[in-house]
């Protein structure tokens, strides 16, 4: 199916995509346009956030829409993250549909306390009695020397916090068609984009769609082991499957596209089929999705398993500065493969 | 030569030290192996020049993303700033922190840290430590107007004159946090009309008159070490290049051209030579010596950086904790 392809390089899509009438986007495209449609569609939802008007647009994201709907809902922020994620909930009770965006995923930590003690207990606290719908877009950043407190991938700092639910979209149809349920949905959700997928293409249709969380996809068929991969794994992912088949391995990825809720049944099945499991995560090795689901593997049934599981994470170890070391910090297509390598009877 | 004349000497060096190693970046960054965001600070010379001249040993001070002129002002080594942003093992950071991140410690740097606000309280913290051993040192927090956004700020300085803490607040307000100006993100233009409700002392001064930055911060020292608290100096300033990158953002319409033209008339380096000429503490053969020398320092500095080795990838995780002996699983 078109919309399930990952095109990890640029001849990839040019030798596959433009079968008859599929429109494609890039990643950052659909997000604008998603904003767009919603902005057009919903006069309760608004954009906010650090230079969303500004002339960079949050790396391309935002552009244009303080244009042409006005610099009150399209609204720059001062830099007061705690607190302006208050603001955005307080206006979500009241009945709006705020989208807060952050360049970078650290900033979340600023916001930290009205997520997690404020936004995603509120339904549950006032015994369901009221929701807060409120939307947080942040980005993973990487490369040229973002280091430690500007390329972190903090998405799994919330994995523990009941109420929230986490996207991580890895394709422009997934980033549209997530945005879309997220923004229309009654509860709080963290929507955490990857800055290096902002360029990759895909099939996106146009209108309005949604894609329901906790719905992983297999993007590709394989036999020999599953491999996981969130976010921007999933391009890594897919050139590892090349180079293995090469080799004569067969890979099944599967991307759960979003991490909270997990789609385990989906990740099972694939497992019960390989009976080998690697999970490529787009954050620190601890504590993250990959250790979820490795856990959930093996609550399940450890019995399907004919390797021990495998994870391709970052290290524990805060992200470096020198290019020689970033280098060695992002795990990428090779890690992959040999990992796929090592579990090989 | 007066001790006042070597003073306003140091603070020419000073800038034009930090203006040329700023500039040196701007003729290289094009080369694209300086792989390291870079936050310029030139047109802002003089807040870091002439609060820094202030400073004794033991006294700590606290940057931010745009921090290359503070360390620089506080003797920093060009060739370990530079290194570090090439990403090398012999950079102050061995390559591990790059532009956003430099630390001296042996110098009154213990780090440095990038997100807007965050080094606020680290400074009155080190405050609290310099009071509580009746030590007579202070703390520095520099911060942008972008920073006076941040709650932090208040809980900060407030907690600061409770205790009459020994800490300069110094806000380098240059009017906007990167194409966001200040009238966007408050309703006072001066950061310091709203911190004087916390009952400190505040300053707004032209922060491109050296002279000026360096009598108000002078004043606010003497204060602190006086055991008479906190300081709150606000100096007007204005950033040329863009917020991040060598390139100048007014291009790309960040903010207006006429803007940065008129800023520009009023050259800190400039302004501040002008007047060390018309008052004769210096002569125009003095200037051209000091920008030949500091250019040549700077160009070592540079050729030395792009030589150094880079860190060895197997040593990634060196520096995570102190070396115990053991290694962390
Ligand atoms: C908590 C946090 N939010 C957002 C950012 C992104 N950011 C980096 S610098 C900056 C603007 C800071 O403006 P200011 O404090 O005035 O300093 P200037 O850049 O003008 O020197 C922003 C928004 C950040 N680094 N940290
Ligand atoms: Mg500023």
């Amino acid at each position: 199916m078109p919309w399930t392809h990952i095109y990890a390089d640029k001849e990839d899509w040019e030798g596959l995509a433009p079968e008859k009438g599929l429109r494609s986007l890039s990643y950052v495209q659909a997000l604008n346009e998603t904003q767009e449609l919603l902005l057009e569609s919903d006069p309760a939802v608004f954009v906010l956030g650090e230079g969303v008007d500004d002339p960079g647009g949050v790396f391309g994201s935002t552009l244009g829409l303080a244009g042409k709907f006005g610099k009150k809902r399209v609204l720059d922020l001062p830099i007061a993250e705690n607190g302006m994620t208050g603001v955005a909930l307080g206006a979500a009770l009241a009945g709006m549909r705020p989208i807060f965006v952050h360049m970078r995923t650290d900033f979340l930590l600023m916001c930290a306390d009205q997520i997690a003690n404020h936004a995603a207990k509120w339904r549950y606290m006032s015994g369901g009695n009221q929701g807060a719908p409120l939307v947080i877009r942040a980005i993973i950043g990487r490369g040229w020397g973002s280091a430690a407190q500007h390329s972190q991938a903090l998405q799994s700092m919330f994995l523990p916090v009941p109420g929230l639910r986490i996207f991580t979209p890895a394709t422009p149809y997934d980033a549209k068609g997530l945005l879309v349920w997220a923004v229309k949905s009654k509860d709080p959700v963290l929507f955490i984009e990857h800055r290096w997928l902002y360029g990759s293409v895909g099939y996106v249709p146009e209108g309005l769609y949604t894609v329901e969380p906790g719905q992983a996809v297999v993007r590709r068929q394989g036999t020999d082991a599953t491999v996981v991969a969130v976010s921007h794994m999933n391009i890594e992912a897919a050139r590892a499957a090349r180079a293995l088949s090469a080799r004569g391995i067969s890979i099944e990825i599967v991307d759960p596209r979003t991490i909270a809720p997990l789609d385990m049944e989906t990740i099972l099945k694939s497992v019960e089929k390989t009976g080998r499991l690697v999970i490529c995560d787009c954050a620190c090795r601890t504590g993250g999705a990959a250790s979820e689901i490795a856990a959930r593997v093996a609550e399940a049934g450890p019995s399907l398993l004919r390797a021990p599981v495998a994870r391709v994470t970052f290290p524990d170890i805060p992200t470096p500065a020198s290019p020689v070391l970033e280098e060695a910090y992002y795990p990428g297509a090779k890690d992959i493969a040999r990992a796929v390598a090592e579990i090989m009877p | 030569m007066s001790l006042a004349e070597e003073k306003v000497r140091g603070l020419l060096e000073t800038m034009v030290l930090v203006r040329r190693f700023e500039e040196k970046i701007v003729e290289v960054y094009g080369a694209q192996d300086m792989k390291s965001p870079v936050h310029l600070c030139i047109g802002q010379e003089a807040v870091a020049a002439g609060v820094c001249a202030n400073l004794k040993p033991g006294d700590l001070q606290f940057s931010t993303h745009r921090n290359h002129g503070h360390c620089l002002a506080r003797g920093a080594d060009p060739a370990a700033l530079y290194a570090e942003f090439y990403g090398r093992e012999t950079g102050c950071c061995h390559g591990r922190g790059g532009s956003m991140h430099p630390s001296f410690p042996e110098l009154g740097i213990p780090g440095t840290t990038a997100i807007v606000g965050g080094t606020i309280p680290l400074a009155v913290g080190a405050g609290l430590a310099f009071s509580m051993r009746g030590q007579d040192n202070l703390a520095v927090a520099f911060f942008g107007d972008g920073a006076s956004d941040q709650g932090i700020l208040a809980e900060s300085v407030s907690f600061a004159v409770l205790h009459r803490l020994p800490v300069l607040f110094v806000c380098e307000n240059n009017g906007y946090a990167v194409a966001s100006p200040l009238s966007a993100r408050q309703p006072d233009p001066d950061v310091s009309a709203r911190m004087a409700g916390f009952g400190l002392p505040t300053v707004v001064e032209d922060g491109n008159n050296a002279a000026a930055v360096y009598v108000a911060a002078a004043e606010a020292a003497a204060r602190a070490r006086a055991g008479e608290g906190p300081t709150f100096l606000e100096f007007k300033t204005y950033r040329w290049q863009g917020h991040v990158g060598p390139e100048c953002d007014v291009e790309r319409g960040c903010r207006p051209a006429e803007e940065l033209a008129a800023w520009k008339k009023r050259c800190p380096v400039a302004l501040f030579t002008r007047a060390l000429l018309e008052k004769g503490v210096v002569d125009e053969a003095y200037v051209k010596d000091l920008y030949e020398k500091t250019d040549q320092r700077l160009d070592k500095a540079l050729a030395e950086a792009r030589k150094s080795p880079f860190p060895d990838p197997a040593d990634i995780g060196r520096g995570v904790f102190a070396e115990t002996g053991k290694a962390d699983s």
